[in-house]
């Protein structure tokens, strides 16, 4: 007999297993989907690379997943930047082989994969991550085998490793100088919007304290969980907090930001009394989420498709041409094709793919790139040039400060007390990863 | 005296269109759920499906343009309804009715077509959110010029509370007014006795099932007014609207309405800080003021609201309305 009545009991161990399941599902970030398109290269041979014809490098980002939206896009655009470099001749003579990995979105695979590609099939490098999370998850192995990683994205500091290159920007390459210019253009209260984990707080703590050495006001903050879509109770302490307008730093990061900029203009909150400077919101964003939210509002990055250098004119007609008219180009896409670049002068100098001596070689490269000219650091990070665009009608971004040359990096943060002082060296043995700096 | 009313009208409506989304999002649950027993977790990407929907709609219209493109919102809705309908039609029909009576089996079945959804949006329309944007006139709001605080209430949200107040009253109409809701109730009431006096219980479970997945796709479509559209959408509400339906208690569509309402309200006294600002300026209340003001974030009002309905299950453990009578014993 088909039943589907069922008692309370029965109702109550199914109820509590279903919420508990779909919980347990959310808290894990992403259902581990077998979805990936995972792109196993070069067969099962362990040759080493650099002896064959080809020099193997990693590419580890999801394919799947929440991030794959993003990560995809970096993924194209090393590809393209390979394409670029073999038709050009290769490197040392050889052509590069990518073995592209899918990090599925989860941390755990993340490492995994990373020892698969560096044991496995003897990559020369991995370029890879996107989420903070995933770059810590990784790291421990980079480190423990010595191996080298670039990594492509703004990030929120406090980190210096040996074995990372990184080629988005530092805080003070990005937050800093937004919160400055806001200061100067648009206010002294700042209510502080950010998704709740490691980026949106530490980016946070920074903003905090450069607001009291800088003499800004911090009225409020709040944390959305990643995925969260309500955000009426924000908006309520916005007003509350900043009743004639104020400033607004949006750290969100994915969906939550379509919510909160929809809401907030049917709010009425606009961008004439509330502007918002996000920190995660790029011309790929700005076409997902609707210009027509978003128009007036501030972004800060150190690249836009709309930069004016003959490099980026190429650069987009480049990458236009090879994934079609539709498609946008940004800020991470931009620092994911110039490092295979940088990674590729380093080798050249080099001489070999032995990652000691790139390693060596890498600090000090320069590289003429979309956003304008960028150097290679003792500090593995990358000097660049800071801009602030307003988002356009048609989504573009209209840059409205840009600073007089390229910043360089600061991986420890200057404005909190604990690593306030100190810096990072890896080209002198007796300074490395943190030393204190010389007033 | 006129702040503190203009205030507690804000309260009140916020709270009431936090709690109308989350009720037109576990409507069609608390059918699926509540009435058939059926534990759906592919509840969300059925509203993730008429979010879709509305977006298919909204290009088709845009194409006409004006004055098409204005009123694609409300041509957007049956669409919706339709489709998740026909989607729940061929759910039902293709793996539901073989399971019931077997609530484990039905989870993973329906977790595994939750992933087959969504799956299936990534490959065939894209991996990215897609950009849905409301009409013009759907996208301000009534300004309310009084009180220290200019503020507005959005367009958006007065659509979603009326669209939700009438998708109850359909609700409540066809399944009290008309002979198919009829049958509905007398099927989930006692199946076999209605099997007996003749009712076609097969054809009553497919349409309680395309019923509520139907209201799951305009609770899609009105979602989009809010928040975005890509494949994980319906991952965002897949929890809260178990947690209206448990709360409010299974089989009672009126508990739905109050628990969405009261978790709403509650969600947003917490998280907006309201509940500390209130009991701000009396003195011996400092230190509740102080647990509220920790509390007084989207992520830590959410841990409250969780561990509140902790609580409440401990006391009530069956939700607001516990079923009744022989329902019970079954």
């Amino acid at each position: 007999m088909v039943q589907a009545n069922f008692g309370r009991r029965k109702f109550l161990l199914y109820g509590t297993a279903a919420l508990g399941t779909s919980i347990l599902l959310k808290a894990c970030g992403a259902p581990p989907e077998q979805s990936g398109t995972t792109t196993p290269g070069g067969g099962t041979t362990s040759t080493p690379s650099g002896d064959g014809d080809t020099i193997k490098v990693g590419i580890l980002h999801s394919l799947s997943g929440t991030m794959a939206i993003s990560e995809t896009t970096v993924v194209d655009a090393e590809k393209l930047a390979i394409k670029e470099i073999n038709e050009a001749g290769g490197v040392l003579g050889k052509q590069i082989e990518a073995i592209v990995e899918d990090g599925e979105s989860d941390w755990p695979t993340f490492a995994e994969k990373a020892g698969k590609l560096i044991d496995q099939d003897q990559v020369s490098v991995v370029f890879g991550c996107w989420t903070s999370a995933s770059r810590k998850a990784v790291l421990d192995v980079f480190e423990s085998k010595d191996h080298m990683l670039w990594y492509p994205v703004q990030y929120e500091g406090q980190e210096c490793s040996r074995n990372v290159f990184y080629t988005g920007a530092a805080p003070n390459q990005q937050i800093e100088p937004a919160v400055e210019w806001l200061l100067e253009n648009k206010g002294d209260k700042f209510f502080l919007v950010g998704s709740d984990y490691v980026f949106p707080r530490t980016a946070n703590t920074v903003i905090k304290e450069q607001l009291k050495v800088l003499g800004g006001e911090t009225v409020g903050e709040d944390y959305l969980p990643l995925g969260n879509t309500e955000v009426t109770p924000i908006i309520t302490r916005i007003q509350q907090a900043l009743p004639d307008g104020g400033v607004i730093f949006n750290t969100l990061n994915g969906e939550s930001n379509d919510a909160f900029f929809k809401q907030m203009q049917g709010a009425g909150l606009s961008p004439d009394k509330y502007p918002i400077m996000s920190v995660s919101v790029a011309e790929e964003e700005v076409r997902q989420i609707g210009p027509e939210f978003l128009k007036g509002h501030y972004a800060s990055w150190n690249y836009f498709q709309t930069v004016d250098t003959p490099e980026n004119t190429k650069w987009v007609a480049d990458f236009k041409a090879e994934y079609g008219d539709d498609r946008v180009t940004n800020d991470p896409m931009e620092a994911a094709y110039i490092m295979v670049y940088l990674w590729k002068q380093a080798v050249e100098e080099a001489g070999t793919t032995d990652i000691e001596a790139v390693r060596a070689a890498a600090v000090g490269q320069t590289f003429d790139a979309p956003e304008g000219k960028v150097t290679m650091n003792a500090n593995h990070h990358l000097s660049k040039t800071v801009r602030i665009g307003e988002i356009r009608e048609d989504g573009m971004f209209e840059i409205v400060y840009e600073t007089d040359g390229p910043l360089d990096p600061e991986p420890w943060n200057q404005f909190v007390p604990d690593t306030k002082g100190y810096g990072c060296d890896w080209t002198d043995p007796t300074k490395g990863e943190r030393y204190k700096m010389e007033a | 005296m006129a702040d503190l009313a203009l205030q507690l009208f804000i309260g009140a409506f916020n709270g009431i269109s936090i709690g109308s989304v989350l009720l037109i999002a576990a409507l069609g649950l608390a059918i699926v759920f509540g009435l058939m027993g059926v534990i759906n977790l592919a509840h969300g990407e059925l509203m993730m499906l008429g979010a879709y929907a509305t977006f298919f709609v909204q290009n088709v219209f845009n194409g006409w343009g004006d004055p098409w493109a204005q009123i694609y919102t409300i041509a957007a809705i049956p669409v919706a309804f339709l489709v998740a309908a026909l989607v729940g039609l061929i759910l039902e029909r293709g793996v539901i009715r073989f399971l019931y009576g077997r609530p484990l089996e039905t989870l993973l079945a329906t977790w595994g077509v939750s992933l087959i959804l969504r799956q299936f949006v990534r490959t065939t329309v894209s991996t990215r959110n897609v950009d849905v944007t409301a009409p013009a006139w759907l996208r301000g709001g009534i300004q309310i010029p009084t009180g220290a605080v200019p503020i507005q209430l959005p367009y958006a949200r007065i659509f979603i509370i009326i669209l939700t107040i009438i998708c109850v009253v359909g609700v409540y109409f066809f399944l009290n007014r008309s002979s198919w809701g009829l049958r509905i109730r007398a099927v989930t009431q006692n199946r076999s006795m209605s099997a007996c006096l003749g009712i076609p219980t097969a054809q009553v479970d497919a349409l309680t099932f395309a019923l509520g997945s139907g209201l799951a796709g305009v609770a899609g479509c009105a979602i989009t007014l809010l928040g975005s559209v890509g494949p994980n959408t319906g991952q965002n509400y897949i929890i809260d609207t178990f947690m209206v339906v448990v709360v409010g208690g299974v089989g009672n569509l009126f508990g739905s309405i109050i628990s969405a309402m009261v978790i709403g309200i509650v969600t947003y006294l917490i998280g907006s800080g309201t509940f500390a600002t209130l009991l701000s300026p009396v003195d011996w209340l400092q230190p509740v003021v102080e647990f509220f003001n920790f509390f007084a974030d989207s992520s830590m009002a959410k841990v409250m609201v969780f561990g509140l309905i902790i609580a409440f299950l401990q006391v009530r453990p069956a939700g607001i309305f516990p079923p009744k009578g022989r329902a019970v014993e079954l």
